[in-house]
C-alpha cells in the first residue's frame, strides 16, 4: 500500500450533473437580473428587492452546487469554516460600517473643510 | 531618448544611491557581507549542495530551518536599527542634536517595526510551525509541500526587497503601518512607501499561503485516531493562528493595494482631499493588525503549553479550558480592532463597546496563565532553559497584559495613546511573550531537528541577559510614557529630565544585544560539543507527543509507519508499554525537490522592484514568468517519487542499533 502525503487534495468532488445544474441555474439567475434592469419590467423599488432576492439565490446556488457545503460527511469542516468566515465577515463589515458612520458624522472631511473655510483658511 | 530611458528603468536614476553616510555604510557593509558569503560558498563548492539539499527541498524541517536562519538575521538587522534609535534618543537632548537627521530617524523606526514584525517574528513563527507541526500530528509532510516552499521563497523575496531599499532608493519614513495622508504621494514622494508596500504584499501572500497550508494539514493529515480533542496543544494553537491568518491577511493585501493605487494611479481611497478618507485606512489596517498580534502570540501559547507540561512531568492542567480559551481568543480578536484608534474621533458608544470587548479578551488569556501555573503545581519542575523562558514570560506577559487593559480604557488611552507607555506595552507582549515563547520552543525542539541538545549553561545565560536587558530597556519606557514622552521622538528638551531614563533604556538594548551574542555562541559551542550532547533516545525530555517517538534528528520521511493514536498525550501513555515491536514497513510516496519555488521567489523580487520603480515592462514580464512556472508545475504529472520500504528499514535499523548501544 502506498501512503500519499497529498491526502488533503483527495477530497470528494461532486458529480458532473450537479455542476451542470449549478452552472445553468446560476446563469439563469444572472440573466434574469439583467433582464429586469435592462427592460424596466418592474418599478425601481420592487426591482431592488427582486434583484437582492436573486442575489441571495445565487449565493445559495454557489454554496450548494460548487462549494458542496451541505453534502459533506461529518466532520463537516467545510461547513464549519464557512460559518466562521461568515461570522467574521459580518463582524468586520457591520463593525466597519458602524465605526465609519460614527467617525464621519464626527470627523467628516466636508465638515472640516467647511469649518476651515469659515475660518478664512483652506486646505 | 528620455522617454525610452524612463520606459526602460522607470523612476530609477542616479539619486537612488543613498547620499548620507550612515545608510551608504549600511548598504555597503550588507553587500560586502553578501559577496563574502557567496565567495566562501563558491570556495567550498557548496552551491550545488545548497541548491539541491536546501533551496529546492520540500522537506518541512529544512524549510523550517531556512525560515529560522532568515528570521534570526532579520532579528539582528532590526536589533541594529533599535540600537541606532536608542543611541539617538540617549544623546539628542537640548542643544545636542544626535547623529541622525529626523528623516533618517523616521526611516529607521519604520524599518525596525516592519522588519521585526514581518520578517523576524513571523519568520520565526513559520519556522517553528514548519519544524514541529507535521511531526506532532503524525504526518509525513504538510498538505501542500510545493506551496510550503513557495511560501518560504515569497517571504524571502519580501525580505530582500526591504533590504534592497537600503542601497537603491530609500525606505518608508511613515512608521510600520504607514498611515495616510503621510504615506500618500503628496507627503511621501520617494519610493520608500512603495518598497514597504511591495515587500509586505509579497511576504503577506506567502503568509496567507502558509496559513491555508497548515490549516489544511491539521484538518486533513492527522494520524489516524487523533481526533481534534486528542490533538496536542501546540497543534491547536497553530489551528487557531492559521485561521486568523486566513481571514486577516487578505485585508492587509487589499489595503496595501488601495494605498498603492492612490500613490500610482492618482486614485483617492485614502487621500486627504478629493473624497478620500484616511480614517478608512486606519480602520482596515487594524482590522488586520489586531488579529496579527494574536497570530504571533498564539503559537507561543502553544509552545508554553508543551514546555510547561513536559518539564513539570505532569499532564497539562485543563486541556479543554485551554482549547476553549484559544478558540475564544481567536474569535474575539476580530472584535477589538478599534482600540488602536480610540482617539480618532468615534463617539463614546463605539469607544465604550470596543474598550469592553478588549478587556474581555484578557479573560481567556488569564485562564491560560492560571492553567500553566496549575500545571506546575505539585509537579517535579525541571529548571531547564526552556522553562526559564517560561518564567520570564509569565511575569512580563502579565505586566504587559495589565498595561493593555489600562490602555483599553478609552479615557486613559486618550492620555497614553502614542506615548512610550504604549510602546512599552507592545514590546512587553512581543518580546516577553512572542519572542520568549519562540526561544523556549527552539531550545525545546532543537534536539529533534538537529540530533543534539543545546548547551544549558549558555542557554541560561542567554535568558538572563535577555530578561535583565528587557527590564532595563522597557521599564524606563513605562515611566517615560507616564511622564508624557511620546513615541518616535528624535529630540527633546533637556529641562524635561528624561535623559537618564533614555540612557538606561539604551543600556538595556546593549544588554539584549549581548544576549543575542551569547545565543549565537551557544549554538557554536553546542555544535562543537555535539557528540557529548547527542540525543540518543529521540526523547530527551520525556515528552508526551508523537514527535518524540521517532529518532533524532527526525528522518526525512518523519514516520516509518503511521502511528495510530488512542488518547491525548498518547506517546506518554504507551512509551513504556510498547517496546520496539517489529513494525510492518511500506513504501512511501514522497514529494520530489522542486526548483520552481525558488525561481518564483527570485522572480517576485524583480516583480516587486519593478512595481516600486514603475518599470512596467519588467513587472509584466516577471508576472508572466511566474504564471508560466505555475502552469508548468500544475501540469507536472508526477511530482512524487517512491521511497522503498527496504531503504526505510535500512535507515531505521541503523537507528535502533544506535539506540541500544
Ligand atoms: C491582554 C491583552 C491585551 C490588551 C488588553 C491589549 C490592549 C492594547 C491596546 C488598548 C492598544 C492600543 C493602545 C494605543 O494605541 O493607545 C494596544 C496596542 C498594541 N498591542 Fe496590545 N493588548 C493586549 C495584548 C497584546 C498582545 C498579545 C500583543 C502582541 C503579541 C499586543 C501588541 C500590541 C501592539 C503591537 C500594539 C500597538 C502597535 C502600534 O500602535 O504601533 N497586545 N494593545
Ligand atoms: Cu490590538
Amino acid at each position: 500500500m502506498k501512503t500519499n502525503v497529498y491526502q488533503a487534495s483527495n477530497h470528494p468532488t461532486g458529480q458532473f450533473k450537479n455542476y451542470l445544474i449549478g452552472y445553468f441555474v446560476s446563469i439563469l439567475l444572472t440573466l434574469s437580473s439583467f433582464f429586469i434592469v435592462t427592460n424596466h419590467v418592474l418599478t425601481l423599488n420592487t426591482a431592488v428587492y427582486v434583484i437582492s432576492l436573486l442575489a441571495i439565490g445565487q449565493f445559495i446556488i454557489q454554496i450548494v452546487f460548487f462549494l458542496h457545503l451541505f453534502n459533506e460527511r461529518s466532520p463537516r469542516y467545510r461547513l464549519l469554516v464557512f460559518l466562521l468566515m461568515l461570522s467574521i465577515v459580518l463582524i468586520l463589515v457591520i463593525g466597519s460600517i458602524w465605526i465609519m458612520t460614527n467617525l464621519s458624522s464626527n470627523m467628516s472631511i466636508p465638515k472640516q473643510i467647511q469649518y476651515m473655510n469659515n475660518q478664512g483658511g483652506g486646505f | 531618448m528620455i522617454y525610452f530611458a524612463s520606459f526602460l528603468i522607470g523612476k530609477l536614476n542616479r539619486n537612488a544611491i543613498p547620499s548620507d553616510l550612515m545608510t551608504l555604510g549600511a548598504a555597503v557593509s550588507i553587500v560586502a557581507g553578501l559577496i563574502f558569503g557567496a565567495l566562501i560558498i563558491t570556495y567550498l563548492h557548496k552551491w550545488k549542495y545548497l541548491w539541491k539539499e536546501w533551496f529546492t527541498s520540500v522537506d518541512h524541517k529544512k524549510i523550517g530551518i531556512m525560515y529560522i536562519i532568515v528570521s534570526v538575521l532579520m532579528l539582528i538587522r532590526g536589533g541594529v536599527d533599535a540600537l541606532m534609535l536608542r543611541g539617538q534618543q540617549a544623546t539628542s537632548v537640548g542643544i545636542h542634536h544626535g547623529y541622525l537627521s529626523s528623516y533618517t530617524f523616521a526611516q529607521v523606526f519604520s524599518a525596525h517595526g516592519t522588519i521585526m514584525i514581518f520578517f523576524a517574528a513571523m519568520g520565526m513563527m513559520f519556522g517553528i510551525i514548519n519544524l514541529v507541526l507535521p511531526l506532532q500530528i503524525g504526518s509525513r509532510d504538510v498538505a501542500f509541500p510545493f506551496m510550503n516552499l513557495t511560501s518560504f521563497w515569497l517571504f524571502f523575496a519580501g525580505m530582500i526587497l526591504v533590504n534592497v531599499s537600503l542601497g537603491i532608493g530609500d525606505f518608508s519614513a511613515a512608521g510600520w503601518l504607514a498611515y495616510p495622508p503621510l504615506s500618500e504621494l503628496q507627503y511621501s514622494p520617494t519610493v520608500g512607501v512603495d518598497y514597504w508596500i511591495w515587500s509586505l504584499e509579497i511576504a503577506g501572500i506567502g503568509s496567507l499561503l502558509s496559513g491555508v497550508n497548515f490549516f489544511t494539514t491539521i484538518l486533513k493529515t492527522r494520524a489516524p485516531g487523533m481526533t481534534l480533542t486528542k490533538m496536542p496543544m501546540f497543534a491547536w494553537s497553530v489551528l487557531c493562528t492559521t485561521s486568523l491568518i486566513i481571514f486577516a491577511f487578505p485585508i492587509l493585501t487589499v489595503t496595501l493595494t488601495l494605498l498603492y493605487l492612490d500613490r500610482t494611479m492618482g486614485m483617492h481611497f485614502f487621500t486627504a482631499g478629493a473624497g478620500g478618507n484616511m480614517m478608512m485606512y486606519v480602520n482596515l489596517i487594524w482590522a488586520w493588525g489586531h488579529p496579527e498580534v494574536y497570530i504571533l502570540i498564539l503559537p507561543a501559547f502553544g509552545i508554553f503549553s508543551e514546555v510547561v507540561a513536559t518539564f513539570s512531568h505532569k499532564r497539562l492542567f485543563g486541556y479543554r479550558t485551554m482549547v476553549g480559551a484559544l478558540v475564544s481568543i481567536t474569535v474575539l480578536s476580530f472584535t477589538v480592532w478599534l482600540h488602536h484608534f480610540f482617539t480618532m474621533g468615534a463617539g463614546a458608544d463605539v469607544n465604550g463597546f470596543f474598550g469592553i470587548m478588549t478587556m474581555v479578551i484578557a479573560i481567556p488569556t488569564g485562564v491560560k496563565i492560571f492553567n500553566w501555573l496549575f500545571t506546575m503545581y505539585k509537579g517535579r519542575i525541571k529548571f531547564s532553559q526552556s522553562m526559564l523562558w517560561f518564567f520570564g514570560f509569565v511575569g512580563l506577559f502579565t505586566v504587559g497584559g495589565v498595561a493593555g487593559v489600562i490602555l483599553a480604557v478609552p479615557p486613559a488611552d486618550f492620555q497614553l495613546h502614542n506615548s512610550l507607555f504604549l510602546v512599552a506595552h507592545f514590546h512587553t507582549m512581543i518580546v516577553g511573550g512572542v519572542l520568549f515563547g519562540y526561544f523556549a520552543g527552539l531550545s525545546y525542539w532543537f534536539p529533534k531537528i538537529f540530533g543534539y541538545k543545546l548547551n544549558e549553561k549558555l542557554g541560561r545565560l542567554t535568558f538572563y541577559l535577555w530578561f535583565i536587558g528587557f527590564l532595563l530597556a522597557f521599564v524606563p519606557l513605562y515611566i517615560l510614557g507616564l511622564l508624557g514622552a511620546t513615541r518616535r521622538i528624535d529630540h527633546y528638551s533637556a529641562s524635561l529630565g528624561w535623559q537618564p531614563l533614555f540612557i538606561i533604556a539604551g543600556v538595556g538594548v546593549l544588554v539584549i544585544a549581548s544576549g543575542v551574542f551569547v545565543m549565537i555562541l551557544q549554538h557554536v559551542v553546542s555544535f562543537l560539543n555535539r557528540d557529548s550532547l547527542k540525543d540518543k533516545t529521540g526523547d530527551p525530555w520525556n515528552g508526551k507527543t508523537l514527535e518524540w517517538s521517532i529518532p533524532s534528528p527526525a528522518p526525512f520521511y518523519n514516520f516509518a509507519t503511521t502511528p495510530i493514536v488512542h488518547s491525548h498525550d498518547f506517546y506518554w501513555d504507551v512509551k513504556n508499554i510498547i517496546k520496539h515491536e517489529p513494525k510492518e514497513i511500506n513504501d512511501i510516496l514522497m514529494p520530489k525537490n522542486d526548483s520552481n519555488a525558488p525561481i518564483i521567489g527570485i522572480t517576485s523580487v524583480f516583480f516587486g522592484f519593478a512595481m516600486v520603480w514603475h518599470i512596467w515592462w519588467l513587472a509584466l514580464v516577471s508576472l508572466f514568468v511566474i504564471v508560466a512556472i505555475l502552469l508548468k508545475r500544475f501540469n507536472d504529472e508526477n511530482p512524487n517519487y517512491l521511497l522503498s520500504a527496504d531503504k526505510i528499514v535500512e535507515l531505521e535499523e541503523n537507528y535502533l542499533i544506535f539506540r541500544q548501544s
